[in-house]
């Protein structure tokens, strides 16, 4: 391949940024799945809609307000100045957090759908059987979403890596901590470097259809078992 | 049936179009966000009926949107060379005009940077600067010479955060993400900004100009308002505002 240093530097972050987002967003978005599949509360409609909301909104008003709550002047700056961790962004975890909120929905509407078809049947049995509400969860529930935790781990990856608008507005473009590949196909491309953007824009192409190959072609192979 | 009838004259008043008089679009690299905005409504007061609008952005991506055909009329462009390569590969109507040297400052809106100099960014205080992508913005390539000029350039790389224009990097200094920043002087003069802190000009013998130029494009060729609106570059009014801005004009002592 004749991709330079810099473009293995991006796809490496890139890959390193996805990894990342999907594991916290494993630990975080599961409970809140889980609340929303099994709830009855009123509450349910509003957080719902909240956490769909990074689908419908453009990432530039995601981008624009996490600029100015993460900046020196905002909440969360104030939080992580008083932390001492600095400031966050143009840092690789301030595109963590970005990310973490930007896909969002991709983790737990899958897990959301994969924990409703459970039902309560196995619940109750387990309960019956003096199980209690963690063991259940994971003795009963994970085993039976399973591709449902596959699913959304996939799409949560997948969107990770496709980002754009929110890691320009917020990343400032840093080699190794927030130049991912997105940003820098369209770098290559300003600078009309059109046959280095081409290799990673392949590269991408290739990837993304890979992955998603791998998932239509698992999850129709999974509906076969049941 | 009040909501459908409703929806109706909405449908219909969106796909009527009135029928007016001429209208261009002008793109225009960022640094001229301001000054261009005045340019544009002086003009649209002095010449009722007519429409000019104005898309800003970074001269690179115009200049591949315009050999991709993009609607386009003028160019007015912070690197004269991307409007020169547009005439040179036949997408122009006319000569390359140069119209203004930009010229680069140092700008903070926590600091006073009319008392500050480059060598302050050493300062460890500073640990974010802000600056436009030297890899194709053109400020980012004079702010780039002029960090090297003075030696510091390898001491304030790490510190470094890149724009993708010029107006995104006053952004990340405005919203305090960056202490400083390298930005162009027509921004730095903008009400917005200027009451948000002073400036430190950058030496022009730091830096290579920064000479800017326009186009008419090719697909303007036949457009009467695009070469009047070309021909108001150089009238008094425009020249007061683009001075106002920061901007040297062509024929002019280049500094100050």
């Amino acid at each position: 391949m004749l991709l330079t240093e810099s473009d293995l530097q991006a796809i490496w972050l890139t890959l390193r940024l996805a990894t990342v987002v999907t594991a916290i967003l494993l630990v975080v978005g599961t409970p809140v799945a889980w609340w929303l599949a099994r709830s009855r509360s009123w509450f349910k409609g509003p957080i719902g809609a909240v956490v769909a909301l990074p689908l419908v909104l453009p990432p530039s008003v995601l981008g624009f307000y996490l600029l100015l709550a993460m900046g020196p002047n905002g909440p969360v700056g104030w939080l992580t100045q008083t932390l001492e961790v600095g400031n966050l962004p143009f840092t690789f975890w301030g595109l963590v957090l970005a990310s973490v909120f930007y896909s969002f929905p991709f983790m737990v509407q899958p897990l959301q759908s994969a924990f409703e078809t459970v039902g309560d049947r196995p619940l109750e049995a387990a309960a019956t059987l003096g199980a209690s509400r963690l063991d259940t969860f994971f003795s009963v529930v994970v085993p039976l979403s399973l591709r449902g935790f596959m699913t959304a781990s996939i799409l949560t990856f997948a969107h990770t890596v496709g980002e754009f608008g929110v890691v320009l507005m917020i990343g400032g473009n840093i080699p190794g901590a927030t130049r991912v590949a997105s940003v820098q196909i369209y770098d290559h491309v300003e600078a009309l470097e059109y046959a280095s953007a081409h290799r990673m824009a392949a590269i991408m192409l290739i990837f993304s259809f890979l992955v998603l190959l791998a998932l239509y072609a698992w999850r129709s192979e999974e509906g076969k078992k049941y | 049936m009040k909501l459908i009838k409703l929806l109706f004259i909405v449908c219909s008043l969106l796909v009527t179009t009135t029928a007016h008089a001429e209208k261009i679009t002008v793109a225009a690299a960022a640094d001229l966000k301001y000054a261009m905005d005045e340019i544009v409504s002086s003009f649209n007061k002095s010449h009722s009926g007519h429409e000019v609008e104005v898309v800003y952005g970074s001269s690179g991506k115009f200049f591949t949107q315009i050999q991709q055909g993009a609607p386009y009329d003028l160019l007015f462009s912070a690197d004269i060379n991307y409007p020169r390569e547009l005439a040179k590969k036949g997408f122009a109507a006319s000569e390359v005009i140069p119209y203004a040297f930009g010229r680069v400052v140092l700008w903070s809106n926590s600091m006073d940077a009319s008392k500050m100099t480059l060598a302050n960014l050493s300062d460890p205080k500073i640990t974010k600067i802000a600056i436009a992508n030297p890899k194709h913005a053109p400020y980012g390539k004079r702010a780039e010479e002029a960090l090297k000029s003075v030696k510091l350039w390898d001491i304030v790389q790490p510190k470094l955060v890149f724009g993708e224009n010029i107006a995104h990097t006053a952004q990340f200094v405005q919203t305090g993400n960056a202490q400083a920043g390298i930005i162009a002087l027509s921004l730095a003069l903008n009400p917005a900004l200027s009451k948000q802190g002073g400036y430190y000009l950058i030496p022009e013998k730091l830096h290579e100009p920064l000479e800017q130029g326009y186009i008419i494009t090719k697909r303007a060729e036949n457009k009467a308002l695009a070469k009047t609106f070309s021909g108001y570059m150089t009238s008094k009014e425009t020249r007061r505002i683009m001075t106002k801005y920061g901007f040297v004009l062509p024929g002019e002592t280049v500094g100050r």
